[in-house]
């Protein structure tokens, strides 16, 4: 399925519910081909926005284009795009076959084609010979793979997907994640998937655009937004962190008096801003070699949570604050500390980010 | 743990039998709990049937066809005709009628719904024969319908709007409305928005999302409205018989007549017979044409 994909170009869109404001004043811009994945948390805007890409939702002002063509007042059956929904919505009066069909049949394609489309997409995601099956009778993995179809089967340029996994169970929706991602990179139409699990979009995304109250908070790709969060939103709202508050004066920054090593400079001059650690980033440094080139916090071990895979030591730093380091269980790992224990963490240079409260 | 499993050994299965009686008791007592219901309707509704069949068959001398052989007189065979036609009629008014009403309901915001629904639900409060002297009034030579079109100069002289088919019609129509919209507005209300959005985003305009995927969708709903309506207008007294004037003889009119003029109950239990007898072979070929489950409301 040779897919000529568009970019979308979405330009100073506004929409208001009463005082609600959904989307304020929202740009973007997604590049041809690309997965952009809008990530927020609920009642941020990001279904909001699909559904005004989607047509519908009319937005009180704003543009909203693929390719060079506006069509911010094209009607949604003339946008020419698939779309997933979260509860799948296939027709329940319709076979398999039949939903496959239904937008093809809308575009008078020949029977003949239809029948070999339909085959063709059903072996892409994997049904192969489930086409006569009635909706009813398919597992929610299965309807999934439907939807999915459904969507990709008339070759449409832009594809949006609107929480598509979210119902299903743990393993299964981590399956399709890397599925998903696979058919994109096969097809390569331009996508924009909607979730509010950080998780999925750190896996699945080229980029993400982080949505809350309306507004884009971090466009970048998943590595950037993870390594290199913006503002203290960002790097709560994505993978889990501490927060220690330090001092920034001309482009050095303090936490109680050290000054540390950083990756880049603060980009912000407000004097009071935030060191983000990451658990995983920390570790615990046995003697002063161990500790060389790195920023060193000394404080006593709180307490010891078993997680399985890893284990996190909470630390009570001088001063009240509280930090945590995350540590392999693998025995090939140092033993761990007894709760009580003095311990020194060391965290990188490359690993020292500072962030301004908001952006 | 290891140490109380090991004190207490059991064989496997050694107390499956008690765990069974539990189980049966249980059954029982539920079943317990249906059995006024039961005896209700096998004493309301299945004890008269039997009955009734009975008497169909008896005459003074005992056993007899000769009820069954007089509903071939044309008197009867008309009426036949003349229930089923006015049957299809006003069920088909009816669809049309409640169709677009249901769909207005489920397209309108909470509160007028909750509106419209009251006017659908109020004539079914207020009593039958209120509302077909109602009609009476408004659609009388000198009524209102006649002079608000006269008036119009719409008609020269008034229309023959009751005592007629035409009035039976009207009447009936309005009476049975309700029960075309109430299924239907159910089985709509039921449908997904999502299913339209889906149908739009493949490119479906408007009218062939209607047309396509809601429709279809609402079928249930207007099956369950054709078998209620159709079903009740076969076996409808009331207002043929204000309404009609003596001029449209439905079938149940003809039961009230063996009865009441000829105190003959054999003949009106075989005409009892004959209704109840296709009434069902209607339900059951609809059911065969779209389902059972589906005509119960199971899907």
């Amino acid at each position: 399925m040779g897919q000529i994909s568009l970019p979308i170009t979405v330009r100073n869109v506004t929409k208001t519910y009463g005082g609600f404001v959904a989307l304020d004043n929202v740009s973007l811009d997604v590049a041809s081909g690309e997965f952009l994945t809008l990530l927020g948390p609920s009642g941020s805007g990001k279904t909001t926005l699909l559904n005004v890409l989607a047509g519908f939702i009319r937005p009180d002002s704003g543009k909203v284009l693929f390719g060079e063509n506006d069509i911010t007042l094209t009607p949604p059956h003339k946008r020419d795009i698939g779309m997933v929904f979260q509860n799948y919505a296939l027709f329940p009066h319709m076979t398999v076959a039949g939903n496959l069909a239904y937008p093809l049949k809308l575009r008078r394609v020949s029977r003949a084609e239809i029948e070999e489309r339909v085959r063709r997409v059903l072996d892409i995601v994997q049904l192969s010979g489930l086409g006569d099956r009635q909706v009813d009778q398919l597992s929610g993995g299965q309807k999934q793979r439907v939807a999915l179809a459904r969507a990709i089967i008339f070759e449409p340029r832009v594809v949006l997907m609107d929480e598509p996994l979210s119902a299903l169970d743990k393993k299964l929706r981590e399956h399709m994640q890397i599925e998903v991602r696979h058919l994109h990179q096969r097809l390569g139409m331009t996508t924009v998937y909607v979730t509010h699990d950080q998780r999925e979009a750190l896996t699945m995304s080229d980029r993400i655009a982080v949505i809350d109250k309306g507004r884009f908070r971090q466009i970048d790709k998943p590595r950037d937004i993870y390594e290199r969060p913006k503002s203290r939103f960002i790097a709560e709202f994505i993978g889990e962190s501490c927060f220690l508050p330090v001092e920034v004066r001309s482009g050095t920054a303090a936490f109680a008096g050290q000054v540390l090593r950083l990756a880049e400079a603060p980009s912000s001059a407000n004097p009071s801003q935030f060191l983000v650690i990451r658990p995983e980033k920390l570790k615990i440094v046995t003697d002063r070699d161990d500790a060389a080139g790195l920023n060193v916090f000394r404080g006593r071990v709180k307490e010891l949570v078993y997680q399985g895979e890893t284990l996190l030591i909470s630390v009570d730093l001088p001063g009240g604050h509280e930090i945590a380091v995350r540590q392999p269980t693998s025995s090939a790992a140092p033993p761990p500390p007894e709760p009580g224990a003095d311990v020194t963490l060391g965290l990188a240079p490359g690993d020292t980010i500072i962030v301004p409260d908001e952006s | 743990m290891a140490v109380v499993a090991e004190q207490m050994p059991m064989k496997v299965g050694e107390n499956a039998a008690e765990l069974k009686a539990q189980a049966r008791v249980e059954t029982l007592r539920l079943g317990c709990l249906t059995l006024p219901g039961v005896l209700l309707i096998g004493v309301i509704v299945l004890a008269p049937i039997a009955w009734l069949f009975w008497l169909s068959l008896r005459n003074p001398n005992g056993f007899t066809l000769e009820h069954y052989e007089r509903l071939l007189h044309p008197s009867y065979l008309i009426s036949l005709q003349t229930t089923f036609e006015l049957s299809f009629l006003v069920t088909g008014l009816c669809i049309v009628l409640g169709y677009p009403m249901a769909y207005l309901m489920t397209q309108v915001r909470e509160r007028m719904a909750a509106l419209l629904m009251l006017f659908v639900l109020f004539p079914v409060w207020t009593s039958l024969l209120v509302r077909c002297y109602a009609w009476l009034v408004l659609l009388q030579r000198r009524g209102i319908v006649n002079n608000w079109l006269f008036d119009a100069g719409l008609i020269d002289s008034p229309l023959r709007l009751m005592h007629n088919f035409t009035g039976t019609t009207i009447g009936m129509v309005h009476i049975m409305l309700p029960f075309m919209v109430l299924p239907l507005y159910a089985s709509m209300r039921a449908i997904s928005r999502d299913y339209m959005k889906a149908a739009a985003n493949l490119g479906a305009s408007p009218v062939q999302a209607f047309w396509q995927v809601f429709v279809p969708l609402s079928l249930p709903g207007l099956a369950a409205g054709i078998i209620i309506v159709f079903v009740l207008c076969l076996g409808f007294y009331v207002t043929p018989a204000l309404l009609g004037g003596g001029r449209v003889m439905m079938w149940s009119m003809q039961i009230e007549r063996n009865v009441t003029y000829y105190s003959d109950w054999g003949a009106a239990s075989a005409l009892g017979v004959v209704l109840l007898v296709m009434t069902l072979a209607i339900l059951w070929l609809v059911g065969r044409v779209i389902g059972f489950d589906r005509m119960l409301g199971a899907k």
